[in-house]
């Protein structure tokens, strides 16, 4: 019947789109394919395997009511850790591959990678580990402490703070479905045009609503979280008295809302150029590259400091409790990341001095860039003078942070030399480039998360981690980073430039090689992580703790560990900045009687199916398959008109089960590590 | 100043030649203009040491003498601020970076790739009346084209120019946003459709040099790499001899095939070239048979007749409000020039 044909083909592309079975790369018979086939069956293993044992356990009803519909700010941050975690086992294996490629690739040898399938890695690579690793851990990292810090029992706006959470999930779930289904951008980690603009197929759509739901979410959340810091701090907590962790808090919460609605913004008209063939971002007819490279930076550049501030807070926390000591020059450190903030808005064009913009406008670039280092220099200082008379502990957290102190000033010494806008005319985009933001990026942030992860568990969960794999660890990526790393920095001052495939100059080999070998280091301080959390897990009796392990010195370490689900039975009245060791110092008695019903807010399924639904959305969306975007963007439209008619949001803990667990709750009064 | 470069210079690559085996081309360039931005960052990264390095000791020394188990160390509970440390805390890094910014503030302009030069190495001052060799560079799917206008010969990925002699760069792109880079000779410029970047630079010592695409521009991008090479006067004059010999012809035809996407293109020459195909690429109708509105602007056209040209061209609307600030050039107001 060959009339029958057009008619079917037109069925196939209303239900599919351009989605076809050629678009399943694991079925192509090529190396790609079978290394796409070889992860699409390790995936599912895993996947079966942990599905299946949570069926065993009949766990789904407990991950359901406990978890996913969970309002509560800790469990989500707990759930942002996770979620970091696995991507950055992602995100690291396409850093692995890349390594292998580079020192592989020589001469007459192209490598296992052809360049279609390496720009995928790059690009994958940047943009997994700036949104959904750093981005997802420092805000689980947020989620957890701030809201005990100021002595509240949630955030502001607990719904949306889990609808946060699954908006930024299903982003990533839609870059790792990329891997399975079609293809990923080739387009870098910022997606510059005329690449994303030119790429046919899926690749770049995939990446654009990815970050779209991911950005929405980040946006909601630093909505969330400036509430939450202004309205609902303890009586007496000035903002001069908030711990510092918190002061960065809001101030990267604060550039989260003004910086991630340009990215929104931004990733919107590259989609119109895409979708409906608009011309903000082309050559011809009216568009301009330079626009979107501004635009993407505007964001781009203030996101760097998204993610080390709270860092900054992490460390300013850690070294005052390992110290035994207050915080040297609290004011400085609050005007500090004040500066750090209002600066960070004016540096963007410095990550294209090349551009041509004249010598005027580069100066202007080059001296805000530079300026910034002032208020960070300040910050070391500080940290410095914190340890100084005092009594330092070297538990796991403050070897991270010596770690960091040492890796990231080298680091900020580097972005120093590349704000000299004469000699970024050289360095620009070279390896020394990508040495230097591996080099703050992982020795600040990565670092700085996991002093946090070492500092705040056993707050979290009740016991300690381990220290030996803690410490092995921390060896293992401190020595690992500077290994991959050193080579790095030294190739950019050979002139070599980023995101090659394949090389001629042999003599470089040797470089790439050490490099990798370095990587491979990181990798083992990887495992040694999960090894920790596994061997802590399995002698959680033998390691478990009070509420007060450190010695801590702000709020949250007032309170039980775990925390129960109301975080205080009673707040606390605030009369020094660091609060806990104030109330320490009085003899702070908790109050076991007296107690009155806490109002909470109650578990909603909402965000948890908002989120499913705009996965869909944007799923059929990448394909073009209308129908389902259309019929998920109504179906969340209508489950957010429905969420506002449910009245029964709170509850209230009655008085017989905030009693029970404060003479249950693990309140040892003895303390581990920093006796002071 | 410049002799104080020089030795930290040799103390900076003597351990890291060792080490590296390798030409560390950032440090040691052979081109003026590279070496006089190599000099900025050298000079730079030592003032930004003065302050790093006691930091990084006093990191050790601190942690070291502060720890725990220390029983001489004094400890003292209270002691969060001094208003004379936290004032040096401040100044001292304000000191560095005003050091280092009026550096980058007199680098930046002095060393802004649309500046002519007015020296070919130190000592040695452009004598007046000296024509710079021109160069139009275009950057195509994924190789590089380079026009000579005083010439009339083309070549594809093999660039040469005499030592010594000042270097005017045009650069366009084709397609893709690439970045001409060849680390010995300057730092790079991108290159960009539709718009127009400039780079002056000289090149001191003969020799081949790698160059590249600083910028990601799509699967090719690995494969973009030609060899700029120094020649004395004699040797770049018989190169040119070489190329007329050769023959071959870029008109719109040819140009058409070689702009198409293609990885590893041999190096090769053309004896002449369509006179206005710069131009025509610069605004974009380089097709053949296709009319170039923005081509007919005269020399000295003023702002106002290069919007006048935008309404008709909608291809460089974007670039009209750039034609105050002059840089990047939009097409029209190149054609000008």
């Amino acid at each position: 019947m060959p009339e029958a044909m057009p008619h079917r083909a037109a069925i196939r592309d209303f239900l599919f789109g351009r989605l076809t079975l050629d678009s399943l790369p694991f079925l192509k018979p090529d190396l790609e394919g079978r290394i796409v086939l070889a992860t699409l069956v390790v995936v599912a293993i895993v996947g079966v395997a942990i599905l299946g044992l949570i069926t065993k356990k009949r766990l789904w009803g407990y991950l359901w009511h406990e978890w996913f519909t969970s309002v509560d700010h800790k469990k989500l941050g707990i759930m942002y850790m996770i979620l970091g975690t696995v991507m950055l086992l992602r995100g690291f294996s396409d850093a692995i591959m890349m390594r292998a490629q580079q020192a592989y690739a020589f001469g007459p040898q192209m490598g296992y990678l052809p360049p279609e399938h390496y720009d995928q890695i790059f690009t994958a690579h940047g943009a997994i580990m700036i949104f959904f690793v750093a981005m997802a851990y420092i805000v689980g990292l947020m989620n957890y402490v701030m809201p005990l810090q100021i002595g509240s029992r949630d955030v502001a706006f607990p719904f949306l703070n889990n609808l946060s959470f699954w908006f930024t999930f299903w982003g990533a779930i839609l870059f790792m479905v990329s891997l399975f289904v079609g293809d990923f951008s080739t387009a870098g980690w910022l997606g510059y045009p005329p690449v994303s603009e030119l790429q046919q197929g899926p690749g770049v759509d995939y990446y654009i609503w990815g970050l779209q739901l991911s950005g929405v979410g980040t946006l909601l959340t630093g909505v969330n979280f400036v509430t939450t810091i202004l309205k609902m701090r303890a009586p007496g907590m000035t903002m001069m008295k908030m711990p510092v962790f918190t002061w960065t808090t809001l101030c990267t919460s604060g550039l989260i809302i003004a910086t991630f609605p340009v990215l929104t913004a931004t990733l919107l008209l590259l989609s119109l150029d895409r979708y409906l063939g608009t011309h903000f971002f082309t050559t011809g007819f009216g568009g301009n590259v330079m626009m979107y490279i501004n635009l993407i930076w505007v964001w781009g550049h203030p996101e760097v400091y998204i993610l080390i501030l709270p860092i900054f807070g992490v460390y300013s926390e850690i070294v005052p409790t390992f110290s035994g000591k207050p915080l040297f020059g609290y004011s400085s450190m609050v005007y500090a990341t004040v500066a750090i903030m209002i600066l960070s808005y004016l540096v963007w064009l410095h990550h294209f001095f090349t551009m041509g913009s004249g010598a005027d406008v580069n100066s202007f670039f080059s001296l805000t860039t530079m300026m910034i280092s002032i208020p960070t220099g300040v910050k070391i200082f500080n940290w410095l003078f914190t340890m100084y008379r005092g009594r330092v502990h070297f538990t796991v957290p403050m070897l991270w942070t010596m770690g960091f102190l040492f890796t990231f000033t080298i680091g900020g010494m580097t972005g120093v030399m590349l704000s000299v806008a004469p000699a970024d005319f050289l360095l620009h985009n070279s390896l020394f480039l990508i040495a230097h933001f591996h080099n703050v990026i992982i020795g600040g942030v990565v670092f700085g998360v996991f002093a946090a992860v070492n500092y705040w568990f056993p707050k979290a969960f009740g016991f300690r981690l381990d220290e030996f794999w803690g410490k092995a660890s921390f060896w293992f990526w401190l020595v690992g980073f500077w290994v991959a790393f050193t080579p790095l920095y030294i190739m950019g001052l050979m002139g070599v430039t980023r995101r090659l495939s394949h090389f001629d100059n042999a003599a470089l080999q040797p470089y790439f090689i050490v490099a990798a070998f370095g990587a491979l280091l990181i990798a083992l301080g990887i495992l040694a992580f999960i090894i920790q959390i596994y061997v802590s897990i399995l002698r959680r009796k033998a390691y478990a703790v009070g509420n007060d392990p450190w010695n801590g010195r702000t709020l949250e370490w007032s309170t039980s560990s775990p925390p129960p689900d109301y975080n205080f039975a009673f707040i606390p009245n605030i009369r020094a900045r660091d609060a806990w060791t104030d109330m320490k110092k009085h003899g702070y008695r908790r109050p076991l009687e007296g107690f009155n019903p806490i109002h909470m807010p109650k578990n909603t399924a909402a965000g948890t199916i908002i989120g499913a639904l705009s996965f869909a959305c944007c799923f059929g969306l990448v394909w073009y398959i209308w129908w389902l975007a259309a019929a998920a963007f109504v179906g969340i439209i209508a489950a957010a008109i429905v969420h506002t008619f449910n009245y029964h949001r709170d509850f209230h803990i009655p008085v017989d089960e905030v009693h029970k667990f404060e003479h249950s709750g693990n309140w040892q009064v003895e303390t581990l590590g920093a006796g002071a | 100043m410049p002799m104080t470069v020089k030795r930290l210079r040799g103390l900076l690559l003597s351990p890291l030649a060792v080490l590296a085996g390798c030409h560390l081309a950032l440090l040691d360039p052979s081109g003026d203009v590279a070496r006089q931005q190599s000099d900025v960052m050298i000079v730079t990264t030592v003032i930004i040491a003065l302050i790093v390095v006691p930091v990084l000791i006093a990191i050790g020394v601190i942690a070291w003498r502060y720890r725990a188990s220390s029983k001489k160390a004094h400890y003292d509970a209270e002691w969060d601020h001094s208003p004379q440390l936290e004032l040096v805390v401040w100044a001292a890094p304000l000191l560095i970076i005003i050091a280092v910014g009026a550096i980058s503030w007199i680098g930046t302009h002095q060393l802004d790739p649309y500046r002519p030069l007015d020296r070919v190495a130190q000592g040695q001052p452009v004598a007046a009346g000296t024509q710079p060799l021109e160069v139009d560079v275009v950057s195509l799917r994924w190789k590089w084209l380079f026009l000579y206008p005083q010439y009339g010969i083309a070549t594809v990925n093999q660039l040469a120019a005499p030592v010594n002699v000042p270097i005017r760069f045009k650069l366009t792109s084709d397609a893709m946003m690439d970045a001409f880079s060849v680390p010995d000779l300057a730092g790079m410029v991108y290159t960009m459709p539709g718009m127009q970047t400039m780079l002056h630079a000289v090149i001191n010592k003969p020799g081949q040099y790698p160059g590249f695409s600083a910028n990601y521009s799509g699967a090719g991008f690995t494969d973009m790499r030609f060899t700029f090479e120094g020649m004395t006067q004699r040797d770049f004059d018989d190169w040119v001899a070489k190329a007329h010999a050769a023959g071959g012809t870029l008109d719109l035809q040819a140009y058409d095939l070689l702009r198409q996407p293609g990885r590893n293109a041999p190096v090769r020459s053309y004896a002449s070239f369509e006179p206005d195909l710069y131009t025509r690429i610069l605004n974009l109708c380089a097709d053949p048979g296709q009319e170039c509105k923005g081509q007919m602007m005269s020399p000295g056209a003023s702002t106002a007749a290069a919007m006048q040209g935008m309404r008709d061209h909608p291809a460089h609307a974007g670039a009209g409000a750039l034609v105050d600030a002059g840089k990047p050039v939009p097409a029209q107001a190149a054609a000008a020039h």
